[in-house]
């Protein structure tokens, strides 16, 4: 767990004094991703960089597991913290192990028990150690560095990290990669993270908690879902962009909204039972055929069932396309639109129907969201 | 293939060359009066090299510390200031600082040390600065942020990846030094610059060769010596010529 309580910082220049962060109070719990947000000079840097003092603080405390930091000597606390930033900063004379195992020597482990943090390390990264232990930074590629220095900080497995623009010097497609291993492994560790970020579909991405920085102050901090259903002004407005509502798309998965109540036919049934069913069901357009283990395998048209006789198995049109129920509805929406259809199968694990998704059910959801959050704010709760 | 063949030719005619230069100055009895000389070159050879080395490793000894402190933060101020005065220092002919410094300590070996050693001071000390300012300030900060103390910094981080330039500067300095050593003679320190002098007051070419080529072969080996040790030192990542 980080807090922070009324931390300050205020530089003197020579045009005066500025403040860039203004009694910052917040908290991240354990084991949660908190994102520190804005655009550059909002102080979100400079934050981050007070809590392990590489940026001195004016006045205010940052707790650590509770603790007081003030009464710690700065070494201390540095190596119980750890620090990843945008330039990697691996050490160029040192070799990959001696830049992983930096921390547990300073705090003076034996050789025998860093040597295997360092090929722990490596495993938890994905990188073979036999091959990059023994080589030097300059031989790596810029996503390889990275994840080093994402070793390097875990290497004496400190409780809290903090991570300025980590991610940021990589390029998009490494990027993608790396930010999905680093939620993987965050999975397992559960390390308390201040992450800092100017990208704000990196933050969604990443964050179980955002915190929206401007001229220095924290201006909101929610979950990503609740920022962009409810942004707190017109600047959180306009910096989460004109598309926040698809945006979102990506927090909600199609397990969330999915009908379970569907109408299907099997290949045995007619086409007159085909029609029956789809008229029960409302369904203008077309109905679902899944075979005997419940799997979708194809749709009859209404304009096929209507004016043609036989059976389903010999006059269904293959399927636009189905969904997991663990995709988000991002992909689905993408399908959707790709294939010109407003409606979408759901899937489970084995590959069975479990239901549908239709877009009216996705603007339905959204739009609740973001009516209850304007109900919210223009409306305050009254009462005890 | 033809430029295999003629890189094979080009070796021969050479050797060639070099037999016939020998032939030439052997016949010319040029070579009998230069060993004529042989002892006086092996002593003032390490005459030589111990003013060399002494003047050398003084300058070392106060040339990267100097650097490093000029280095620090707390310096950044008067760091220029401080190597403008340096520069200004070897704008000054090494003879003018070696005349200076016998007014002040009179003739033989020590006036000799201190003006090499001030001749020698400035390429050590500008490149330790020039080598520690050039360190990436993430470099600095990832250091910094897992918790290394400011000397860890300095000798972990900093030194080592400033070796290279560094060792540039200790190289450039000493090949001068061995250089400038001759001139140590005139204010009365001896070295190799005896036989060049003299030579060439009595017109005595050979004299003034057995001073001037072991003097040169001097200065070659210092090079090559600093060089290979500056290849075995710098750590693999940062040694260009070691990648």
């Amino acid at each position: 767990m980080i807090r922070l309580e009324n931390l300050t910082k205020i530089f003197e220049t020579q045009k005066g004094s500025v403040v860039a962060a203004d009694h910052i109070t917040m908290e991240v719990p354990s084991g949660e991703i908190c994102i520190l947000l804005g655009p550059s000079g909002c102080g979100k840097t400079t934050t981050l960089k007070m809590i392990n003092r590489i940026v001195p603080p004016t006045s205010g405390k940052v707790f650590i597991e509770g603790e007081d930091t003030s009464g710690m000597q700065t070494q201390d606390l540095r190596r119980n913290i750890g620090y990843v930033i945008q330039q990697i900063g691996l050490f160029p004379n040192m070799t990959i192990e001696e830049n992983i195992t930096a921390v547990p020597r300073l705090l003076g482990w034996d050789a025998k028990r860093y040597r295997e943090r360092a090929r722990e390390l490596m495993d938890v990264i994905a990188m073979d150690p036999n091959l990059f232990l023994n080589r030097y930074p300059s031989e790596l590629s810029g996503g390889q560095q990275q994840r080093i220095g994402v070793a390097r900080a875990l290497a004496a497995d400190p409780p809290v990290m903090l991570m300025d623009e980590p991610f940021g010097a990589i390029d998009p497609i490494n990027r993608a990669v790396i930010q999905d291993e680093f939620l993987k492994m965050q999975q397992a560790l559960k390390k308390t993270i201040l992450f800092v970020s100017h990208d704000i579909d990196e933050a969604i991405k990443m964050g179980d908690r955002i915190a929206i920085f401007r001229d220095g102050r924290l201006v909101q901090l929610s979950e990503p879902d609740d920022l962009l259903a409810a942004p707190k002004d017109d600047f959180v407005e306009s910096f989460l962009g004109d598309d926040r509502a698809l945006k979102r798309l990506n927090l909600v998965r199609v397990g969330d909204i999915v009908s379970s109540e569907i109408g299907t036919v099997k290949p045995g049934d007619t086409l007159a039972t085909a029609l029956e069913r789809m008229d029960d069901h409302g369904y203008q357009l077309s109905i679902l055929m899944v075979n005997d283990r419940n799997e979708p395998v194809g749709m009859i048209p209404r304009s096929v069932a209507s004016f043609t006789r036989g059976y389903c198995r010999d006059h269904f049109q293959p399927l636009p396309g189905t969904i997991h129920v663990r995709d988000n509805l991002r992909k689905a929406t993408s399908l959707m639109f790709a294939e010109d259809t407003t409606w979408l199968p759901c899937i489970d694990d084995d590959g069975r129907i479990c239901g549908q998704i239709t877009q009216r059910a996705m603007t339905r959801h959204l739009g609740a969201r973001f009516r209850a959050a304007e109900r919210a704010v223009t409306e305050p709760a009254t009462g005890a | 293939m033809l430029a295999s063949m003629l890189q094979r030719f080009g070796r021969l005619l050479l050797l060639a060359l070099v037999f016939a230069a020998g032939a030439w100055t052997y016949s010319t009895g040029f070579i009998d009066e230069f060993m004529w000389h042989w002892p006086d070159v092996q002593y003032l050879t390490m005459q030589h090299i111990w003013l060399t080395a002494m003047s050398g490793s003084l300058a070392i000894a106060v040339g990267i510390p100097l650097g490093i402190v000029l280095s620090r933060p707390g310096m950044a101020k008067v760091a220029e200031s401080i190597m403008q005065v340096l520069n200004v220092g070897t704008t000054i002919p090494t003879l003018a600082v070696l005349a200076l410094s016998m007014s002040f300590l009179g003739i033989g070996t020590v006036p000799a040390v201190f003006g090499l050693f001030v001749a020698t001071l400035l390429p050590i000390t500008r490149n330790t600065f020039t080598g520690l300012a050039g360190i990436s300030p993430a470099l600095l900060e990832a250091a910094a942020g897992i918790g290394m103390s400011p000397m860890q910094r300095l000798f972990r981080v900093e030194l080592p990846n400033a070796l290279y330039v560094i060792f540039a500067g200790i190289r450039t300095a000493l090949t001068i030094n061995v250089g400038t050593v001759p001139l140590a003679f005139l204010i009365g320190a001896g070295g190799l610059g005896e036989l060049i002098f003299t030579g060439i007051d009595l017109f005595d070419p050979a004299m003034m060769l057995a001073g001037a080529i072991p003097t040169a072969m001097l200065a070659i080996a210092v090079d090559a010596s600093i060089a290979l040790i500056a290849f075995l030192v710098v750590p693999r990542g940062v040694n260009p010529n070691r990648a």
